[in-house]
């Protein structure tokens, strides 16, 4: 795994709460993981904090799971 | 009770009576003030009067840019928002038949829009620190209507909505979003009333006076206050029993 995804996922685990194992590629963090839509919010705030970038909102409604979360930062770091 | 020590408050409309009193008591329960409003004179009159823990941050409310700032520098100078009062107010008043989309909208601008933008500037901080008080100064107006303010009936009446709504997003994050309806308080504003209307007033005031900005701090006080975190989406009304909501 990259370090992007794994500093993604560790973001993720620490802030929805859920096991390692289901943070993967298709996890949907509304469906799979248990957010509410102010956690992706708050998601995204933490990954622009992270890795210092700056993600613009009509980017960050799809970033919908872990997988396009990653793939997001790694095009755009 | 209500020690806001280690806590920074921002107020709109500082130099205000009600926005200078409230800026007063928190800083005596402990918090560390922003004061701003658009006449930097009495800001700094007040900041000079408070001595320590106090920071003036002027910003006209009627420009979207300076708004948008506002909360960045509110953070610079203190280091974070925990407490926002949005206070700042204007009247514009005139009867609806007379009323101009100007008047219209100079009110909605600064009463609402201003505080919708302010009160989304500091969520970022507050949702991050899972801590956060936002108190919306309304008024009995937006209940009640008002004879020559149809505007600002309006805009105070849309706070309570706006602030409802947010307080519902962000209650599980450990902030509260509440407003203060003021009834006729003595200040600047209501002192433009002339005897005999200030006598219709005091008719339909069970308690028989005006009210005291000291009497609107202190609701604002126990709203900002960790004791009042289960308070969320309310309108504390401080009107001497004039409208009973």
């Amino acid at each position: 795994m990259s370090d992007v995804a794994e500093r993604v996922k560790k973001i993720v685990v620490e802030h929805l709460g859920v096991d390692e194992d289901k943070v993967v590629e298709g996890a949907s963090f509304i469906d799979d993981l248990g957010a509410d839509s102010l956690d992706t919010v708050e998601l995204v705030m933490a990954f622009e904090e992270e890795f210092g970038i700056e993600i613009p909102d009509d980017a960050a409604e799809k970033i919908q799971s872990f997988g396009d979360a990653v793939n997001f930062i790694s095009a755009n770091q | 009770m209500f020690d806001l020590t280690g806590k920074n408050a921002l107020v709109t409309g500082a130099s205000g009576g009600i926005g200078g009193e409230i800026a007063k008591t928190l800083h005596a329960a402990g918090a560390t003030v922003g004061l701003s409003g658009t006449r930097v004179e009495p800001l700094e009159a007040l900041a000079a009067e408070l001595g320590e823990r106090v920071h003036v941050l002027p910003c006209n409310l009627g420009d979207a840019e300076a708004v948008e700032a506002l909360p960045k520098q509110a953070v610079e100078a203190m280091g974070s928002v925990d407490i926002l009062v949005n206070n700042a107010g204007i009247t514009r008043d005139n009867l609806f038949m007379r009323m101009s989309d100007e008047e219209w909208a100079q009110v909605l601008e600064i009463n609402l829009t201003s505080t919708f933008r302010l009160c989304r500037g500091v969520l970022r901080p507050m949702m991050k620190a899972r801590w956060g008080r936002i108190i919306n100064v309304g008024s009995i107006v937006g209940s009640t209507g008002n004879p020559g303010q149809g505007n600002y009936a309006a805009a105070k009446a849309g706070l309570v909505g706006m602030s409802k709504s947010l307080a519902y997003e962000v209650a599980n994050r450990g902030i509260t979003v509440n407003a203060i309806a003021p009834g006729f308080i003595a200040t600047a504003m209501t002192d433009k009333l002339n005897d005999k209307q200030k006598e219709a007033i005091l008719t339909q005031i069970p308690a028989g006076r005006m009210g005291n900005p000291e009497e609107i701090a202190a609701a604002a006080l126990y709203l900002a206050s960790a004791e009042a975190g289960y308070v969320t989406g309310t309108t504390l009304h401080v009107n001497g029993g004039m409208a009973m909501l």
